[in-house]
């Protein structure tokens, strides 16, 4: 039987417990807000001893399963002041599922100020004070913790902007090929700074397989998953190709693509650093334009991105931070774009809070529009070493518009706002306003079926359609989020039949339960409406599920569109 | 009349980026698509002066039409 691993960093005591029954059915996103909800107080300081930290593996974690290998990440967030959950690739997720880790859950706060790591084995985490790698960049921890515990050690860690307790740090996910996955958004990092813990390490030996109920019909339905992933043009081809930045020029063209800190819709420079570009530079120079963040991935979105001596540089370059760095900060080239991702990978602190942030920066003047230089000094010489500036710029977007005195900040519920201009996006601006995570595309990818032509197709110039479509999409997400399942399987989910069955096959099949379409969708409904309940214990109600008032006021070009729903529109949300 | 014809991700293989076209009054955007060699079945986003098109609508001079494979991300 699964078991939950419970560390106090108070007392410095760690617990085996049996997982609870009504915890029993949960994984991933809806575990982890299941236990933030009901053992943090919503109004607690997120870096107080009271806050939790919980990873969870997703239900379908550990088996054969394609693309199921996500781990979750939990807590009150100190970015958004709400309930956060961010999941990412990367091989901690599968080798705790097969330990038979249910979820891990880290309390208190060390009383003095020794730092710690854990190191968690089948037999449980022991807690052991940390010296030797404090202050490191991630890289340098998972080399030297794979040089003190082995090469095929699983490692989560913390960089600089985590030991700082930066709201812009990330968690780290060791990934196959001994690079970072992110926990990325709201702030995470620095809850696990506030524990006082650098990196936990993960020993497989003694792993088993996952213990699957029925063997036979699961394999029947992994095959038919596997192969509508396959089949399907997005996750079949698409993304394998030009990954996740394809979308610059698509976004371009649509005149979505939010440039020079969200005053307009396209970027000159657009093909320079568009996902074609990319392309054609990482197979000139000898890079990898496919590979996946964790094994069993068969879509394979992410890369591995070459310097022009073929030296590698970064990998998992994705859309939303090269659309930052890029259209939003005006850099054009996508070498200075490139070294700033695997800074901030180094560093710790979310690729998409800084990107947007950076736009922030250069509005306030502290850096001109198009320096990817400066972006590159900035992080080196300031938010890496932790200055007074560096602070304020390691808070991430808001935090910059607070302290700079700037009004055009792009922020939900203080997170910073996507890749997909919601002026003429509409469908993702109701998502960006609602979800319980602050702004966020993937809790509810309108995209999809504003923009890509999958699931069907909603105008995103017209207000028609848009609550509902990115309800729809919040529930499915959330549930799928729970599975461990990479949320691009909702591609071919949104337009192949044969999908989503299967992919509840999987689940009845490795449980032995009989779940239905309408018990995912009510899963689905449960996880949103307990994260929106803490939400509204810790004081984030209806007034903040507002976009910023500079997209009502500020016709965006080239379609002069304005984000122009009514708070009662944008409450009808929450009508489910 | 004359469009300017936009190709993106694996339509452009073999073909161009960006071109000027001459067309016929009354052409649509299928005749486009077939002219390039392209099959209807291919094209996932038909983008026409940027906002979505169908393969029937039809050209006027002066318009931007963008074909995209479907692609997509994320
Ligand atoms: S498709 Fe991309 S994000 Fe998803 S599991 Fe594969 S590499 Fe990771």
């Amino acid at each position: 039987m699964d078991k939950i691993f419970r560390v106090n960093m108070t007392d410095l005591t760690t617990k085996i417990e049996e997982v609870p029954a009504a915890w029993a059915g949960l994984g991933g996103r809806g575990l982890t807000s299941t236990i933030v909800a009901a053992e943090v107080p919503p109004t607690c300081h997120a870096l107080s001893a009271e806050n939790k930290l919980v990873f969870a593996p997703g239900l379908l974690t550990g088996t054969a399963a394609a693309n199921s290998g996500r781990l979750s990440a939990g807590a009150k967030s100190p970015l958004t002041g709400g309930i956060k959950e961010s999941n990412a690739g990367g091989t901690a997720a599968q080798m705790l599922a097969k330990l038979g880790i249910k979820a891990i859950i880290i309390e208190g706060a060390p009383k003095t100020g020794a730092w710690y790591n854990l190191a968690v084995s089948a037999n449980g985490v022991t807690i052991n004070e940390e010296k030797e790698l404090l202050g490191l960049g991630n890289f340098a921890v998972i080399d030297a913790v794979e040089a003190r515990l082995g090469k095929k050690t699983g490692v989560l860690t913390i960089g600089p902007a985590g030991e700082l307790k930066m709201t812009a740090a990330n968690i780290s996910v060791k990934d196959p090929d001994s690079k970072i996955r992110s926990h990325g958004r709201g702030g995470l990092g620095a809850v696990m700074g506030s524990k006082q813990i650098k990196f936990i390490s993960i020993d497989s030996e003694g792993a088993k397989a996952v213990t699957i109920a029925d063997p036979e019909k699961f394999k029947t339905a992994a095959r038919a998953f596997s192969k509508a992933l396959l089949d399907h043009p997005v996750s079949g081809e698409g993304l394998p190709t030009y990954g996740t930045n394809v979308l610059v020029n698509i976004l371009n063209e649509a005149g979505g693509l939010p440039t020079k800190n969200f005053t307009t819709g396209q970027f000159e420079a657009h093909d320079k650093i568009s996902g074609e570009t990319m392309y054609d530079t990482i197979v000139a120079r000898g890079g990898k334009h496919k590979h996946g963040c964790h094994a069993g991935c068969i879509i394979q979105c992410s890369q591995v991105y070459h310097d022009s001596e073929g030296k590698y540089v970064t990998s998992g370059f994705e859309y939303e931070t090269i659309w930052g760095l890029g259209a939003d900060c005006c850099v054009e080239n996508l070498d200075d774009i490139a070294r700033a991702d695997n800074l901030m990978d180094d560093i710790g602190i979310d690729s998409i809070e800084t990107a947007v942030m950076f736009g922030v920066a250069m509005e306030a003047g502290i850096l001109p529009f198009g320096d990817g230089k400066g972006i590159i000094r900035l992080l080196t010489e300031e938010i890496a070493k932790g200055t007074a500036l560096g602070r304020v710029l390691g808070g991430g977007a808001a935090s910059v518009g607070r302290t700079y005195g700037v009004t055009r900040v792009p922020v939900v519920k203080n997170q910073g706002i996507p890749a997909y201009d919601p002026r003429s996006v509409k469908g993702i601006g109701i998502t960006y306003a609602t979800s319980t995570m602050g702004a966020d595309h993937t809790s509810g990818y309108t995209i999809a079926t504003n923009i890509l032509n999958v699931g069907g197709y909603v105008d995103p110039l017209k207000k028609d359609g848009q609550v509902e479509l990115s309800r729809n999409l919040q529930i499915a997400t959330a549930a799928v989020d729970s599975t461990g399942m990479c949320i691009f399987v909702a591609f071919p989910a949104l337009d192949i039949p044969e999908c989503l069955p299967a992919l509840i096959d999987m689940i009845n099949a490795r449980f032995g339960i009989a779940l239905t379409g309408d018990d995912v969708t009510n899963l689905g409904k449960y996880i949103l409406k307990t994260e929106r309940e803490f939400n509204q214990k810790a004081g984030l109600t209806n007034v903040h599920d507002r976009l910023p008032d500079f997209f009502k006021t500020e016709p965006v070009a080239p379609h002069n569109a304005v984000w122009d729903f009514t708070d009662e529109e944008i409450d009808e949300f929450w009508n489910f | 009349m004359k469009i300017t014809l936009k190709l993106f991700a694996t339509f452009r293989n073999g073909r161009f980026k960006v071109a000027e076209q001459e067309l016929a009054e009354g052409t649509d955007v299928r005749q486009v698509v077939l002219s390039l060699g392209l099959t209807e079945e291919e094209i996932g986003i038909v983008m026409l002066n940027g906002r979505h098109g169908e393969l029937d609508s039809k050209l006027s001079h002066g318009d931007t039409l963008s074909l995209f494979p479907l692609v997509g991300g994320g």
